[in-house]
């Protein structure tokens, strides 16, 4: 394993060096092949490596060609990637945007190309709609409303208040915001569920522990945890057991993301349920893809096909899964 | 009356009294703040949690305030953070038997064998090649966080193991493991510069490297041990934080720590433009960016304006350091300023300090 890091770092740096000789090295498209342009945001969580590798798999099964660029989390890279992608003249053009604006000038310059674009993961910020032909995403908004749906159907019947303590994504993210949203919508409906405690965990399991060592000692009797994705789950679980409490019992955790530790901890009954937002949209896009080439009307918002793992689920699709 | 008033005087009086307002503060919100119980066979309680979430903290900082007293900075730290716990993470779940104490000590002394590596690295550029410390430090800031990824593989590394938990997770006699190993470093630090010549030449070095030189000093060799020791207290908080939740997260561990410790090491005490420290200092300032960080959860501040709140907080205690400002303030209130002469000289020392 160590030796396969290893090879991975040469090979890293040998990719490098190919990048940057592989500028002029276009010219392709127009054959009877489809080709793609992949503008990915980067590599910075599990989430999104199984998300770059459910794409590269799908295209290589749909037999389509696929130009892919990682953008390492900064929006001049990929707005370079998409500049590029147009001078090669690739036959559609797809990325996971960066940030959410700035992005009207580079897609104007694909469309006068006649490039159509899709947008995948995330959205973008533009009020003219015509830019893209389509977005492929996660509603995180739903997915806030199926926690949510959860937290109301697991307590429907108990008497007095439901004491709720909320670990948030980071401040102004569209997960954190919709996720939030989407909660709040489903259990505002019934007064007795109460938030008592709700504060960002930055989307990791450290702060996630230490904010909800926090709530412990602060917030009084928390029921139920809701944790916008499941690193900051996995966190306040060692957090409720440093109090000398039982995870998933003494408190119920609900969850976003459905990661492999995340299934596992479900598995194990520490977590109670955890919601699915799924990165491995390959086959979906790849789909979308060859409609949007072939000139075909496709709907302007696309959502990925996503599920809800209860305990006994959870144990079922753990061996599948890939991250 | 003297003594309070000589008491307000000690340079570190003023973060004192903030942290001391903070406490209060929770006490008045949270009746049961200072209640510190016994669970599972240690301690248990929010002072507690100050300690052990502050203990990574600390040793930053710790780290960081030789090497600001060499008028240097180091902001690679956070990315030594993240490589350390990677490394160890990396080690340990290779391993067949990941409770093996002697795997997890092996781990544990590669990962630091990897951050002192990198701490000679640094020393290096600044001292031998003369890169400004800024400069010199911003390489390894960018690219250790790449080279941690590449560790991890872009991925969350998740171990299970005891002994490692121990570290950042664990307790001894019935105290946070976390916080005895950083106050021993301190410990150790404190002698090694109070009580041999090596605080007065890192001071020496940080006042006037080139007179130093010529007095004899061989600054290029303090430099270098400097900014190793700053990596090596880096690399072991990097432990503590990746342990206390088993897991290395390349992208995230150890994320802008390196603002923090500089802070810690100014609200301490110590001057940015070199040559004075103060280690306890340090340790305050570490600890008073912790509480300040669980008051903001006690509280139940929202996220929106958390980081409004912390900067409120900083200022006022950077002001009310300020010995001009508050030179200003009692003039305001008495209109004759007998100390209007030591006020000015300290308000030079504070412009050093901001500048």
């Amino acid at each position: 394993m160590l030796r396969r890091r290893m090879a991975a770092l040469a090979a890293g740096a040998a990719a490098l060096m190919v990048a940057a000789g592989c500028g002029s090295a276009g010219g392709s498209g127009g054959g009877d092949s489809i080709t793609l342009g992949f503008a990915q945001v980067g590599a910075e969580s599990g989430w999104r490596t199984a998300n770059t590798k459910s794409v590269r798999q799908a295209a290589r099964d749909a037999g389509i060609e696929l130009k892919f660029s990682d953008a390492q989390q900064k929006q001049e890279n990929q707005i370079k990637a998409i500049r590029s992608f147009i001078q090669q003249r690739v036959d559609v053009i797809a990325f996971s945007p960066v940030v959410e604006s700035g992005w009207d000038t580079v897609l104007k310059e694909a469309q006068r190309a006649d490039i159509p674009v899709v947008l995948t993961d995330r959205a973008i910020d533009s009020p003219d709609t015509s830019l893209y032909e389509t977005f492929l995403g996660s509603d995180f908004v739903e997915e806030g409303r199926k926690a949510g749906r959860w937290v109301t159907e697991e307590f429907g019947d108990a008497e007095g208040t439901v004491r709720i303590a909320e670990l948030q994504g980071t401040t102004g993210s569209a997960p954190a915001n919709d996720r939030k949203q989407g909660f709040a919508e489903v259990i505002g409906n019934d007064a007795k569920y109460k938030i008592v405690a709700s504060q960002t965990g930055d989307f990791t399991r450290a702060k996630g522990k230490e904010v909800m060592e926090a709530f412990l000692k602060s917030a009084g009797e928390i029921d139920v945890l809701y944790a916008h994705n499941d690193d900051m789950a996995l966190g306040a679980i060692e957090a409720i057991e440093g109090a000398g409490l039982k995870p998933g019992e003494d408190i119920k955790i609900v969850s976003v993301d459905g990661v492999k530790d995340a299934l596992q901890a479900a598995a194990d009954g520490e977590i109670n349920y955890v919601v699915e937002c799924n990165p491995l949209l390959g086959p979906q896009l790849m789909d979308l893809v060859k409609k949007v080439a072939a000139g075909e009307q496709v709907p302007k918002r696309v959502e990925v096909e996503e599920t809800a793992f209860d305990q006994q689920a959870a144990e079922k699709a753990l061996p599948d899964r890939k991250y | 009356m003297t003594v309070l008033r000589s008491l307000a005087r000690h340079r570190l009086f003023w973060p004192a009294a903030v942290m001391a307002v903070l406490l209060a503060l929770n006490v008045a919100l949270t009746p049961s703040f200072f209640s510190i119980q016994v669970r599972d066979g240690h301690l248990y309680g929010s002072l507690i949690d100050i300690l052990r979430f502050g203990a990574p903290l600390i040793l930053v900082a710790l780290g960081m305030t030789l090497v600001v007293a060499t008028r240097g900075i180091d902001l690679s730290v956070g990315s030594v953070v993240a490589i350390s716990g990677a490394v160890a993470c990396l080690w340990i779940s290779e391993l067949p038997e990941q409770n093996s104490v002697a795997g997890v000590l092996a781990a544990l002394g590669i990962a630091l064998g990897v951050a002192l590596v990198l701490g000679l690295w640094n020393g290096f550029l600044v001292s031998v090649i003369g890169i400004q410390p800024i400069i010199a430090t911003l390489i390894l800031m960018v690219a250790g966080r790449g080279l941690a990824q590449l560790v991890t593989g872009g991925q969350i590394i998740t171990v299970n193991s005891g002994p490692y938990r121990l570290l950042g997770g664990g307790y001894w006699f019935g105290l946070p493991a976390s916080i005895i190993v950083a106050l021993g470093m301190v410990a150790a630090a404190a002698l090694l510069v109070r009580r041999s010549a090596l605080g007065m030449l890192v001071e020496s070095v940080g006042g006037n490297p080139e007179a130093s030189r010529l007095a004899g000093i061989r600054s290029r060799r303090i430099l270098v041990v400097v900014y190793a020791w700053c990596a090596l207290c880096a690399g072991l908080a990097g432990l503590m934080i990746s342990s206390n939740v088993s897991s290395a997260d390349g992208n995230n561990a150890g994320l802008w720590i390196e603002l923090d410790a500089i802070l810690a090491v100014v609200l301490g005490g110590t001057l940015l433009s070199g040559g004075r420290f103060s280690l306890g200092g340090t340790v305050l300032g570490a600890l008073l960016i912790q509480t300040l960080t669980t008051t903001v959860y006690t509280l139940g501040i929202p996220p929106e304006s958390t980081l409004l709140f912390k900067a409120l907080v900083v200022t006022a205690v950077c002001l009310i350091q300020s010995p001009a400002f508050r030179a200003r303030l009692s003039r305001r209130r008495r209109p004759p300023a007998p100390t209007a002469g030591r006020s000015q000289r300290d308000a030079a020392t504070e412009a050093e300090v901001t500048a």
